[in-house]
């Protein structure tokens, strides 16, 4: 049932492949499918909107009417016009020198992967020669800090947490010093999970990036996220000023529409993916392949391919 | 708080978003239904997760009955509810109790979802109703996913079964049911870890979990309830149908209905699938649960503009 998501598009393209000739009504026609396939992938209303209104002024255009190939060319303008609503590209995370201490802090919704992500970022630290620390400033969760600590076994990374404490932000204060103590050049900061209309704990979430002044705000979102995705990244956007977004849980057959909401409406770019739940599982993000993806992978590329 | 409170307190974000947006539609008391209106009411159904072929039947179905005339807010509202109700009608659907010996509790769902918390939440619940609860800590693999369930166990004070690090997940399960039996415990909820419905293997290892239950109890589970975060989009309706095909899934647990998100994504799972909504959470505590009930669910969605509406009844 769910292939008929992934047919959407396609079906367009055939549509648009099968007219010799195109005129702008059934260009149209294809454009409707085009939009389908886009809020079936999840990519958030009014983003839609926009990006529909872009692709039709481009490939409504003398040139494609004109052309030989207009299907082609139509799909050509849909896949660049994805890409370039994803990008640029800038993947670093912007690390200060060694002897100084970089700070990242991790921030998101409840089970989106902050956690696991941190540790993931801990090992992809380490690997490049630094000395990451990871700390356990989610006090809510039950087992957060645990779980912190055995990510923290697993990779032989130190983790730095305190039971006793029930301020995140006295936490984080003690994390700074210890981290120095230690010789440790960047913190990583396991934030607790919150939903973005909580407002006493955005405010503990501002209090904490006030005492941290973090070089990197990173917000972690579920890839599978619907239309809400735009809403809570905005808001933590306007809390916190992201410095990047990590989308994880794409190892799943989500078409991450979210990943297109978020980069329009936030304008902060996407850095890696989580693609599973080993610590290895992360990579850098490319966004030709989330095009490819959000288009209902394999078409798009093998039309473009050919145009 | 009544339960119906709870479950409004998350949808009153939803009511909202989707209130003003209706109200834009009606600039003055009355508007044309023509396209360009149907186009802006599609737009606002979409909001809610609901997805494609849910929105576009409520949308024909007010094009049917409305297009070309000028109406009133109210009459179109109480078409759109009625073809939600439609959508969204199930029976009654609480807890089926064992007729004798321990009911068994599977739960299960993708990785996040709230499983663990849903099922601290069910324990609570039970407990009040003065059942003795069990818990049996199968997600072996989760960092201190274990710490957290035996945590709860502890605030809650039920008994928690747990497996040796690296257990399979399917003896901790057979364990907990075992000890159940013995122990003539009313209700015993197992945790599975999260999984990708994709994840062919782990599928496969649920199904194994299914079996071992249903060697020492044969009509257990007999509850198999899937997790669904309220935040998710249209992969919701993959999830569903997936995780109903590795067990035998009786109905859904939608979490995390505290936020802003809409959970319209079970009208689709409800429409392409066919589980029910059996319960929904509306934060991290323990006592945030509520049983799902269909015609509240559609109410408090358009409530609000009901009562706004010029001259609308009651
Ligand atoms: N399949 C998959 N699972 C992931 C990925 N990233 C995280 N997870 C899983 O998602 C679940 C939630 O991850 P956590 O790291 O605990 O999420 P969190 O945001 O810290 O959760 P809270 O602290 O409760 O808000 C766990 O089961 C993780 O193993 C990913 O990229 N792929
Ligand atoms: N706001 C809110 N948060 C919730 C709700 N249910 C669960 N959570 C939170 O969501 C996060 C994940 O919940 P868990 O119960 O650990 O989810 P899970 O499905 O067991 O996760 P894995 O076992 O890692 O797959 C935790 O931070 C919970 O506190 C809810 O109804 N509302
Ligand atoms: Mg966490
Ligand atoms: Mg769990």
């Amino acid at each position: 049932m769910f292939e008929a998501l992934q047919d959407g598009l396609s079906g367009a393209f055939k549509t648009l492949r099968g007219q010799g000739k195109l005129s702008e009504s059934n260009m149209r026609d294809g454009l409707k499918l085009v939009e389908r396939s886009l809020l079936e992938a999840d990519v958030s209303f009014p983003v839609v909107r926009d990006f529909m209104k872009r692709i039709t002024d481009e490939s409504v255009g003398e040139a494609v009417l004109k052309s030989l190939n207009p299907s082609q060319q139509v799909v050509g303008v849909v896949y660049q016009a994805l890409i370039d609503f994803m990008g640029p590209v800038d993947h670093s995370l912007h690390l200060k020198g060694k002897n100084e201490l970089t700070v990242l802090m991790m921030c998101g919704l409840q089970g989106s992967g902050k956690t696991t992500t941190s540790g993931k970022l801990g090992r992809l630290l380490k690997a490049a020669g630094r000395s990451p620390l990871m700390v356990a400033c989610d006090l809510q969760r039950p087992a957060a800090i645990d779980q912190l600590h055995i990510i923290g076994e697993q990779l032989d990374v130190p983790v730095f947490s305190d039971r006793t404490q029930k301020d995140p932000v006295a936490v984080t204060k003690a994390a700074q010093a210890h981290a120095k103590k230690i010789g440790a050049d960047v913190l990583i900061l396991d934030t607790a999970g919150r939903l973005h209309v909580d407002e006493a704990l955005m405010e503990e979430l501002k209090r904490v990036d006030r005492q941290a002044m973090p070089d990197q705000v990173l917000l972690v979102i579920d890839s599978m996220t619907g239309q809400d995705a735009v809403n809570s990244a905005k808001a933590f956007n306007d809390a916190l000023e992201l410095d990047g977004v990590i989308l994880t849980k794409l190892d799943g057959d989500a078409r991450g529409g979210a990943a297109l909401s978020v980069k329009h409406v936030t304008g902060v770019p996407i850095k890696f993916i989580g693609v599973g739940e080993h610590l290895d599982a992360l990579e850098e993000f490319h966004p030709d392949r989330m095009a490819g993806r959000i288009l209902g992978q394999g078409d798009i590329l093998t039309l473009v391919e050919k145009a | 708080m009544g339960l119906f409170d709870k479950f409004k307190r998350g949808l009153t974000k939803t009511v909202k978003i989707l209130n003003t947006d209706v109200r834009d539609l009606f600039k003055s008391e009355g508007r044309l239904i023509d396209d360009e209106f149907l186009d802006e009411m599609r737009a606002i159904l979409f909001k809610t997760d609901m997805g494609f072929v849910s929105a576009e039947e409520i949308v024909a179905e007010v094009a049917k009955n409305f297009r070309g005339r000028v109406v009133q807010l109210e009459d179109v509202v109480r078409t759109w509810k009625a073809k939600l109700g439609e959508l969204m009608r199930q029976d009654a659907s609480p807890i089926r109790f064992a007729a004798s010996g321990p009911t068994v509790i599977m739960v299960c769902g993708v990785n996040g979802a709230g499983k663990t918390t849903s099922i601290a939440k069910l324990a609570a619940m039970f407990k009040s109703e003065g059942k003795s609860v069990l818990l049996g800590a199968g997600d072996t693999f989760r960092a201190a996913a274990v710490e957290q369930l035996t945590i709860w166990s502890q605030r809650l004070g039920t008994e928690i079964v747990t497996g040796d690090p690296g257990a399979h997940p399917a003896s901790v399960a057979y364990r907990a049911v075992e000890q159940a039996v013995a122990k003539q415990i009313d209700v015993c909820i197992v945790d599975t870890a999260g999984r990708l419905q994709t994840q062919k293997n782990l599928m496969a290892e649920l199904t194994k979990i299914q079996t071992s239950i249903r060697k020492l109890v044969p009509e257990a589970p007999h509850e198999v309830l899937l997790v669904l975060d309220a935040t998710t989009g249209q992969n919701g309706v993959s999830q569903a149908a997936n995780f109903t095909q590795s067990v035998d899934c009786t109905g859904i647990v939608l979490a995390k209905l505290d936020g802003t998100a809409k959970g319209g994504v079970v009208v689709a799972i409800r429409q392409q699938v066919g589980l029910p909504v059996k319960y929904v959470g509306v934060g991290e505590k323990a006592e945030d649960l509520a049983l799902f009930q269909p015609e509240e669910f559609v109410d408090a969605l358009f409530a609000d503009i009901e009562a706004k509406a010029p001259g609308a009844a009651g």
